[in-house]
């Protein structure tokens, strides 16, 4: 009986910020599954920035000759953690140590495009800011609290938490947006580092679903198919039902 | 089609009404066996059963004369065995005791030799299963008695299952249980001491 | 004609043996169907088809999927990228089992409209709820199988809804669980119902529908009795026609239409914007994380949204699943609550009429209380009752006075008379 009181409180009551569902709005991810371009480049990313802790463990290294690679450069440009082409993308990091380290095993990230969402990832890589409250120094808007430190900010550089205006748009004062200023430059300038970020959640896109762009075409072509079905079996119809009129 | 025929009762097929059965019967039907393709091929070997049964590199610069190492390739025993001098003369003097001494049965790739069954002679590759009921036989390399199969063993393989002797190729010994010579898979050199098994040569 | 003949021969030696050709005409060629069937009854064939179709890739599946605790995300996403055509497959079934509640509840409500579990059909329309039970069953045991975050909670939170029994709730909810968590063992045991269990059970069922509604034969969008009119020499009914040919030809137009649908969502949008894939999913089942939005696949959140409007009396949530078991259960009662004279909406007073928008407006909006939050409308002013929740009370009130008060409003109703023959 207490179980099920539990689960219905936590069923009316969101205790648990479980997706972490900050107040920010989300920004429009600007990604293009046909560009292989993009895909290419964030695969690099995936590869050199988040499978030192992350893994990928449905996805295999020989699939991404989907992005128009051969399996040679698959080997010699990101394959790192592996020996053979036909083997997962697994972390490099052990995962018990990673739970040591982070207080949880950073998840697996196969089909994080999917829980998440790319719009909800373009934000939360581009929202962190220093918080020095933090252990890691870090935190983020779109996800509040995070244990992720902010593994890009060489490329993007540090951000500081603008002091909220109290100026509502009639909401109340308590939800205007924060905002976030940059302090001191990255690697990259905001706008290369927005595209690289771009290129990133496209990979992951990709990456939740594979076969997104075969099933697109695919489908395409099924239509096609149901649509000459409809031509002949409307028309029998028709001439079977002169007997009925 | 003009004349009007009791309602509810089926009038004799008409010519449109028959052409328009067969075509909405031919597309249909086209739309069964494509709808068929993807639910068939779904039992094909899946992307994990082909990575495991991916190509094997070997490197045999440390692998010495007279020793054999075994590898797995799709789930399969397959020995390497790096053979001295005396065994790869021993080949020819085989030859009367063998059922198949000259590889007639298509049980190796076209490019090996066939009475070598290699295409080095030093290297032999081989698939590890009794060509009789699939047990993978002993290597019993070693001539003479001490391979405890009479003073006249040339050196080769035994399946412990049922006796069938093989010579230093895999080729089978006449009036065994095993019907045929042990297969050769596919495989190529990539340099002179590695060998990718499970790849036909290129070319070559 | 010699094929014909030996094809006939062959049709013989069959008969013989076994009643092939007598099949045929009984349920197909010589099964008379009401003429004037329109847009409503092409759901009964479509339920069927649907139900083929998750059998089919049903099988398919279950040759990838595993179903162990630590195995089950992995083996779908095992089917999703490397079985070849797996994802399609997937897509396939998780499409079908949202679309078959479509179908279904497209179905039902045609049976509302004309009245069709009016007497003589109340075997039929018994057998159908029986079937609408079973495939809820079969959707909620299914649901589990992907041992995602939505999956391993709405299980949890169901069977709990077991343990709200009194005396012996706890034990019962354990024993359906065999562990004190939804768990493997649960996994295993739902996976055997989802895949030999239930479907025997449905196809069975679906069969006695059938049958019992050949027996007595189709009601149509008049309600009128075709058989009271036949034709005096043959005994056909004047206003019938052989299902087969021309009901199987209109139904294979809107087969058509509807794989066309049905493609739409499998190959442009699976998730169907989360409610046929829900987000969440996508996140392995956690034992020690509940997400912070819980809540059932779209076509059970009428009844949720019922279970949760009903408030915990006695310190027990006992009465909240009475009301949902309720709900449901009423279906059973319909023919023998309806005292109309005639069946068809067509002929039906304003009374039926407007009793029966109110239900369908309380089901869908039960509907979209069940999908969000409690808290989403805010609270009611100087109260600390949610206007969700408040909402929710009114239709669930609404739903069960639609059944309860029927004897009444049926009976006095400002019916227009029912035609001799259907309108054409």
């Amino acid at each position: 009986m207490r179980i099920l009181k539990t689960l219905v409180l936590a069923a009316a009551f969101p205790v648990v910020a479980f997706a972490a569902g900050g107040h920010v709005a989300l920004d429009r991810a600007p990604i293009d599954n046909h560009d292989t371009a993009s895909l290419q480049r964030g695969a690099k990313l995936f590869v050199n920035y988040c499978m030192g802790c992350h893994g990928a463990q449905y996805m295999r290294y020989n699939r991404l000759t989907d992005l128009g690679i051969t399996e040679q450069q698959i080997k010699d440009n990101l394959m790192f953690n592996a020996d053979k082409v036909g083997e997962p993308m697994l972390s490099s990091m052990d995962a018990k140590a990673a739970a040591k380290w982070f207080g949880a095993q950073p998840p697996d990230l196969s089909v994080v495009a999917r829980s998440r969402g790319a719009d909800w990832l373009y934000t939360y890589l581009r929202t962190y800011y220093r918080d020095d409250s933090r252990a890691t120094g870090w935190n983020n808007l779109a996800f509040p609290n995070v244990g992720m430190p902010h593994v890009l900010w060489e490329l993007q550089g540090t951000q500081e938490l603008e002091a909220r205006e109290g100026s509502g748009d009639g909401h109340g004062a308590s939800h205007a947006a924060p905002s976030l200023k940059l302090v001191s430059a990255g690697a990259m300038p905001p706008k290369q580092y927005d595209a690289a970020v771009a290129d990133l959640v496209n990979f992951l896109v990709y990456l939740g679903e594979p076969a997104r762009t075969h099933r697109v075409q695919l489908g395409m072509l099924v239509l096609l198919f149901l649509g000459v079905l409809f031509v002949v079996a409307y028309p029998l119809k028709k001439e079977f039902w002169k007997d009925i009129h | 089609m003009g004349d009007s025929s009791k309602e509810g009762q089926a009038k004799p097929a008409s010519s449109s009404r028959r052409y328009l059965l067969w075509a909405t019967g031919a597309v249909g039907a086209v739309g069964a066996i494509s709808v068929a393709v993807p639910f068939v091929s779904s039992m094909l070997p899946s992307a994990r059963a082909r990575a495991a049964g991916a190509p094997v590199e070997v490197d045999v610069s440390r692998l010495e004369p007279g020793m054999m190492v075994t590898v797995e390739w799709r789930g399969q025993p397959v020995w390497i065995v790096h053979r001295t001098q005396e065994m790869i003369e021993a080949i020819p003097k085989w030859a009367d005791r063998l059922a198949d001494p000259d590889s007639s049965q298509p049980l190796q790739p076209a490019y090996v030799d066939k009475n070598t069954r290699a295409i080095k002679p030093d290297y032999l590759v081989l698939v590890g299963i009794c060509s009789h009921l699939g047990c993978s036989p002993s290597e019993k390399l070693k001539a003479g008695p001490d391979s405890g199969l009479g003073a006249d063993w040339l050196g080769g393989f035994y399946c412990p299952c049922h006796g069938s002797k093989f010579d230093v190729s895999g080729r089978v010994l006449k009036g065994m249980p095993a019907p045929n010579n042990l297969k050769v898979p596919p495989y190529r050199y990539l340099t002179d001491t590695r060998i990718l098994v499970g790849e036909d040569s290129k070319g070559a | 004609m010699s094929s014909n003949t030996k094809t006939g021969a062959l049709v013989q030696w069959i008969d013989e043996r076994f009643p092939l050709t007598s099949l045929w005409k009984e349920h197909l060629s010589e099964y008379y169907a009401p003429k004037n069937f329109n847009f409503w009854y092409y759901f009964g064939s479509l339920a069927l088809l649907v139900l083929v179709i998750q059998i089919l890739s049903g099988i398919f599946l279950t040759m990838h999927y595993k179903p162990d605790a630590s195995q089950a995300f992995g083996s779908v996403e095992y089917i999703m990228r490397d079985v070849p055509w797996g994802w399609l497959v997937r897509y396939i079934h998780s499409t079908g089992a949202s679309m078959f509640f479509v179908v279904v509840y497209l179905h039902m409500l045609r049976g509302l409209l004309y009245g069709s579990y009016r007497k003589p059909r109340e075997l039929v329309w018994i057998f159908g709820v029986l079937i609408y039970l079973c495939l809820m069953a079969e959707a909620f045991f299914g649901y589990l199988l992907p041992w995602g975050q939505m999956s391993y909670w709405g299980a949890q939170v169901i069977v709990n809804l077991f343990s709200a029994v009194p005396f012996i709730g706890e034990d019962l909810s354990i024993w359906i669980r065999g562990d004190y968590v939804v768990s493997d063992a649960t996994l295993n045991r739902f996976f055997a119902f989802h895949v030999i269990a239930i479907p025997l059970v449905l196809v069975g069922l679906v069969a006695a529908h059938i049958i019992a509604l050949h027996e007595v034969g189709s009601n149509n969008p008049d309600g009128v009795d075709i058989k009271k009119n036949k034709d005096p020499k043959t005994g056909i009914p004047l206003d019938g026609i052989p299902f087969h040919p021309y009901y199987t030809v209109k139904d294979i137009v809107g087969v058509v239409v509807f794989l066309m649908v049905f493609s739409i969502i499998v190959f442009f949008m699976p998730e169907l914007g989360g409610y046929f894939l829900e987000y969440n999913n996508f996140i392995p089942a956690d034992p020690l994380k509940t997400p912070a939005h819980i809540a059932p696949v779209w076509y059970f959140t009428p009844y949720y949204a019922m279970l949760r409007a009903v408030p915990a009396m006695f310190g027990s949530q006992f009465p909240g699943v009475v009301v949902m078991g309720a709900a449901v259960l009423i279906f059973f009662a319909l023919p023998w609550l309806d005292r109309g004279k005639v069946k068809s909406i067509r002929y039906r007073g304003p009374r039926y009429k407007a009793a029966l928008a109110g239900f369908i407006v309380s089901f869908v909006i039960l509907g979209w209380l069940g999908v969000e939050p409690t808290d989403f409308l805010g609270k009611v002013p100087g109260t600390s009752l949610e206007v969700a929740t408040l909402l929710a009370r009114v239709f669930t009130l609404a739903y069960f006075a639609f059944f309860v008060l029927m004897p009444w409003f049926t009976a006095n109703d400002t019916e227009k008379p029912e035609p001799q023959r259907v309108t054409w």
